[in-house]
């Protein structure tokens, strides 16, 4: 057997070891990777999943540890993957967000991993859809994304997410403006949490009179809900929401959202995979070096350069 | 403090100075460095002068020694009176080992006692927890019910002796079983004398041993300090903490005002039960470090008994002096002892250990040269009491209050660390208290950033640790006595604990719990149900479980 | 496709101790060196050590420890290591251990114990150098 076929055999018996492997070539980007993750596709499409941000001190990774803990209790198996920044400057990365979650980590049926964002070619977000695929084929049912929720890109790993729950907490001042700059749109669930504060209502009102700008018709309309993540109080319903919008993925019609998704991931794919093979081609014909030098010679700018290469190139086709 | 005319003059014959003597000397022997600066970062001259303290109010500012504002000390004739109090930290093993070394210490002349619990017991699990395994004894005593308390304290009457208890999640179980001590040996409450650590809010930034959440750990805190102040008066129910602050890695100038900061938590929260700040204040205590920059501390010390001083005065309308005094224990600090060359920590340990008696401190704990090692052994921790000795009989240090009062650069310094603090104190102020900078990681940010650059400062050799990244020499270790604590002990301790639980009434342990329970859910103040509970004999881990129950556990918030 | 490996390190705290100063300076002085370090935070039990190094899949294991209790704990995470066939993780350790403890430590195939006081610098040189070839 080869040590990909192995790898993929481990995965679908749910073997920690072998998921454990697994994300870590698709980490590394390795060749190896893509020919996995072609392989375990036909397995996947099975779990939940479910993505989690909001600004940090919202109580993410408690509340993470609760909703875990509830799902075990019904029964189910779950994984988690959870993201931090690679620092631009020296290319490390702090992975603490699992800290919480330890007293899970030797449950058989519960995998986390910590992920670094990385410089990944076609960004941490398909790094992440990978890693979950890994998961979803190795039979768990329900996989739980969290990420902060600041930036372009921490959008775009949600977007992995079935069902995505947004996180507020009173207290974080400005912060709710964070989340209106992008994960509103987003959300299925809103989440108050640290709902025994004094201002929790205040979150909760500001959420709402954020949504009522959103005058945009959706069949589901996301519920706020509170929480109180250190005790675990709310956390039932939350499950409760998240099987609810689940089943309403299921009901709808064509499965809109999953055809969305399905084609967000070809688009980017395309996107990906053409852009490699035109640079590869150009790179062995030599022009590649010539384009880059005319452009440092300010003799042509970068986007004419393109665009130029680009009309060469179909020309051929 | 100084006319001004006589300043003026002072500042022309300085310019002078500069222009002449001083850049013909520094052309020849350029200083060693760009610029000199202490652990605080603050920025040190090369001479200090009259300038430097021109507006100084010698009567506001500095006063008589036991008087407002405190800065030249506590009481008026200091170490010529009473000198400090030599207090040494001990306890290890089972309660029978420490109440063997207890009658030791007191057969020798001490009448005060502390105690050092283990790991388990200072994180509320019995000894016979999953988590303990391995821990039993080890770094201090292990305690799981009242028998162990009785047998620790067995054959010392408690009205005799003062107890230090280091401990904080569990302080109010901890008292709760030596009030049942003593009650059980017929000593009248207001007679029970002793400190108990108690200052929940530093762990969650400093030392890290929390068991709740921080609103209720500050309330379990609060629920001592309000219990004492009506029932046990002799008591010190609080020591605010700024040592484990440094000892994380602090800077003297954090580690004073973020000190200070809890304290004023802890005013805020016990005038909130309803005492006036007289009938509590003056039973606070505070508890800082004492590490290698001699007169950076020296500052500090004096810069925090004025800082307190004004804030009970001002920020509380205290009007007793004594809720104004700012009472100190300091112990060296253990995170300069190395490992190598372990005989240099005696003089490192000296020189800290003057820092604190100049900073006037009521009461010094020295820390042996093995630490960095071990637990100290018996020789090691005897110097380190000698070094104690040696600077109250030898030194001559003693014989006058505050000696070095007046100096330009000490009390330009002192006055730097205040406003400094006063800065630091606005910011938390603004972020809305302690527990709110805590949540935001405020403390812990500021704590492991000072951490790490003073660690990459050794690294670069920008500072120079002796024998650590200077002289160092090919050594072979030194031989160093090592204590160990019998693996027995754990055996011991968890059948004694076995027994406890066979022989006690358990329908009535399950009955006080329950009202533990339901009083902890009322947010009552919990020390009568606990005291109720542990003479049930219900156990510190059963205690902790049920609080554990209603408050949720803490995980901690990473910062690095 | 051009490959991105980067070093991944476990910082863990068995025991109970609080002291973790030194286990963060080194966290951080590893991040800054470039590797992804995990860390699980305080009081971790071995069982939890070694399910942590599993699932992160990571290189290298340091371990940080002041309580004392190294000499039940140690051996119990490298019996677990070898149970779930990690021996391919390399091993240090760091914190307040006795000279005379550190040749059994290395019997049990931690690879290097370091004392307080220890640079940091010293720290990444020793991983970089000992970094197991893993596949």
């Amino acid at each position: 057997m080869t040590k990909i076929e192995e790898i993929l055999q481990g995965i679908l018996t749910g073997n920690k070891r072998s998921i454990a492997k697994a994300i870590t070539l698709i980490e590394n980007a390795t060749a190896e990777s893509k020919k996995l993750i072609a392989k375990i596709y036909p397995h996947t499409g099975k779990a939940h999943i479910i993505g989690i941000t909001g600004p940090s001190g919202s109580g993410k990774s408690t509340l993470i540890e609760k909703i875990v803990r509830e799902y075990r209790q019904n029964g189910k198996k779950v994984g988690v993957i959870a993201v931090d920044p690679t620092s631009p400057f020296t290319g490390g990365a702090f992975l603490g967000d699992r800290i919480r979650m330890q007293e899970l980590s030797t449950d058989a049926e519960v995998f986390i991993r910590s992920m670094a964002t990385r410089n990944y070619p076609g960004g941490i977000a398909r790094a992440t859809k990978d890693a979950v695929k890994v998961l979803d084929a190795s039979g768990k049912d329900v996989i739980i994304v969290e990420t902060v929720g600041a930036g372009q890109s921490e959008v775009e790993i949600i977007k992995v997410a079935d069902s995505v729950v947004v996180m507020h907490a009173p207290g974080l001042g400005d912060e709710i403006q964070a989340i209106k700059a992008g994960l509103m749109e987003i959300a299925d669930i809103f989440v108050v949490n640290k709902a025994d504060r004094e201002n929790a209502d205040k979150a909760v009102i500001d959420i709402q009179s954020i949504l009522q700008l959103n005058n945009k018709k959706n069949a589901w309309k996301p519920p706020i809900l509170k929480t109180v993540a250190l005790t675990g109080e709310g956390v039932p319903k939350l499950i409760e929401k998240l099987e609810e919008h689940k089943q309403f993925l299921r009901k709808e019609k064509e499965h809109k959202k999953s055809l969305l998704k399905a084609e967000a991931e070809l688009v980017e794919a395309i996107k990906e995979q053409t852009a490699r093979a035109v640079i590869e081609e150009l790179k062995r014909r030599g022009k590649f070096e010539e384009l880059l030098q005319k452009i440092l010679k300010r003799e042509t700018d970068p986007v004419s350069a393109a665009e130029k290469l680009l009309e060469e190139s179909f020309r051929k086709v | 403090m100084f006319d001004k005319e006589k300043v003026g003059e002072i500042k022309k014959q300085r310019e002078r100075w500069e222009n002449t003597t001083l850049p013909k000397w520094i052309s020849r022997h350029p200083e060693r460095k760009s610029e000199f600066r202490n652990h605080s970062g603050i920025l040190i001259k090369r001479v200090y002068t009259p300038e430097d303290i021109e507006n100084m109010d010698y009567i506001k500012d500095l006063g008589f020694p036991g008087e407002y504002p405190f800065t030249r000390g506590l009481h008026a004739t200091m170490y010529r009176g009473r000198l400090w109090t030599m207090r040494m930290f001990a306890g290890y093993g089972t309660a029978e080992d420490t109440n063997k070394r207890f009658k030791y210490l007191l057969s020798e002349g001490e009448t005060g006692l502390s105690t050092a619990f283990d790991y388990p017991t200072i994180m509320g699990y019995d000894s016979d927890h999953p988590m303990a395994k391995g821990e039993v004894g080890v770094c201090g005593v292990a305690v799981s019910s009242l028998k162990d308390m009785e047998i620790l304290f067995d054959g010392i009457p408690l009205d005799k002796v003062t107890t230090s208890m280091t401990i904080n999640g569990p302080a109010s179980i901890l008292l709760a079983m030596y009030v049942a001590v003593g009650d059980k040996q017929g000593v009248s409450r207001e007679k029970l004398g002793g400190t108990t650590q108690n200052d929940n809010l530093k762990e969650f930034f400093a030392q890290k041993l929390c068991i709740f959440p921080p609103l209720p750990s500050l309330k379990l805190s609060t629920d001592v300090i309000e219990y004492c102040a009506r029932h046990l008066p002799k008591w010190n129910p609080i020591s605010i903490s700024g040592y484990h602050i440094r000892e994380a890695g602090a800077t003297a100038l954090q580690e004073l005002a973020f000190t200070i900061y809890d304290g004023i938590a802890y005013v805020e929260s016990t005038l909130e039960r309803g005492l006036k700040v007289d009938d509590f204040a003056p039973r606070l205590s505070f508890f800082f470090a004492s590490h290698n920059d001699f007169f950076e501390e020296i500052a500090k010390f004096r810069a925090a008994r004025r800082l307190w001083a004004k804030i009970m005065k001002e920020r509380f309308q205290a009007k007793n002096p004594r809720s104004m005094w700012m009472r100190m224990h300091v112990q060296t600090s253990g995170c300069t002892l190395t490992a190598h060359q372990p005989l240099n920590n005696i003089v490192r340990t000296t020189i800290q250990a003057l820092a604190a008696v100049l900073g006037g401190t009521q009461s010094l704990h020295t820390n042996s040269f093995d630490e960095a090692l071990c637990l100290p052994t018996e020789e090691a921790v005897r110097v380190a009491l000698r070094t104690q000795q040696i600077i109250a009989y030898e030194s001559g240090v003693t014989n006058t209050v505050d000696p070095l009062a007046g100096a330009y650069y000490i009390e330009d310094l002192t006055n730097e660390m205040e406003e400094k603090a006063w800065e630091y104190i606005q910011k938390i102020d603004d972020m809305g208290g302690a527990i709110a900078a805590i949540e935001k990681g405020f403390f812990q940010k500021e704590i492991a950033d000072s951490a790490y650059r003073y660690q990459r400062e050794i690294d670069e050799t920008k500072r120079i640790l002796v024998g650590v990244n200077e002289y160092t020499i090919k050594e072979k270790e030194y031989p160093v006595k090592l204590l160990r604590v019998d693996p027995k002990v754990e055996e011991e301790q968890i059948a004694r604990l076995q027994k406890v639980k066979q022989e006690r009434d358990n329908k009535k342990v399950k009955e006080t719990l329950e009202k533990l329970h339901y009083a902890a859910e009322k947010n009552e103040n919990l020390m009568p149900t606990i005291i109720e509970a542990v003479k049930a004999y219900a156990t510190l881990g059963e205690i902790t479980e049920v609080l554990r129950k209603v408050y949720g556990e803490y995980k901690e918030l990473i910062v690095i | 496709m051009q490959s991105i490996r980067k070093i991944r390190v476990l910082i863990a705290k068995p025991g109970l101790d609080s002291h973790d100063r030194g286990a963060k300076v080194v966290a951080r002085a590893l991040r800054d060196a470039g590797m992804e370090v995990i860390y699980t935070g305080l009081r971790q039990t071995p069982e939890q050590i070694v399910e942590t190094a599993l699932q992160e899949d990571v290189d290298v294991i340091g371990l940080s420890i002041l309580s004392g209790a190294h000499k039940t704990l140690f051996p119990r995470i490298m019996e677990l290591l070898k149970e779930k066939g990690l021996t391919d993780i390399m091993v240090f350790a760091g914190g307040i251990i006795p000279e005379e403890d550190v040749p059994e430590l290395k019997k049990l195939g931690i690879k290097e114990v370091f004392g307080p006081g220890t640079p940091t610098d010293k720290i990444i040189k020793f991983v970089l150098e000992n970094l197991p070839h893993r596949t």
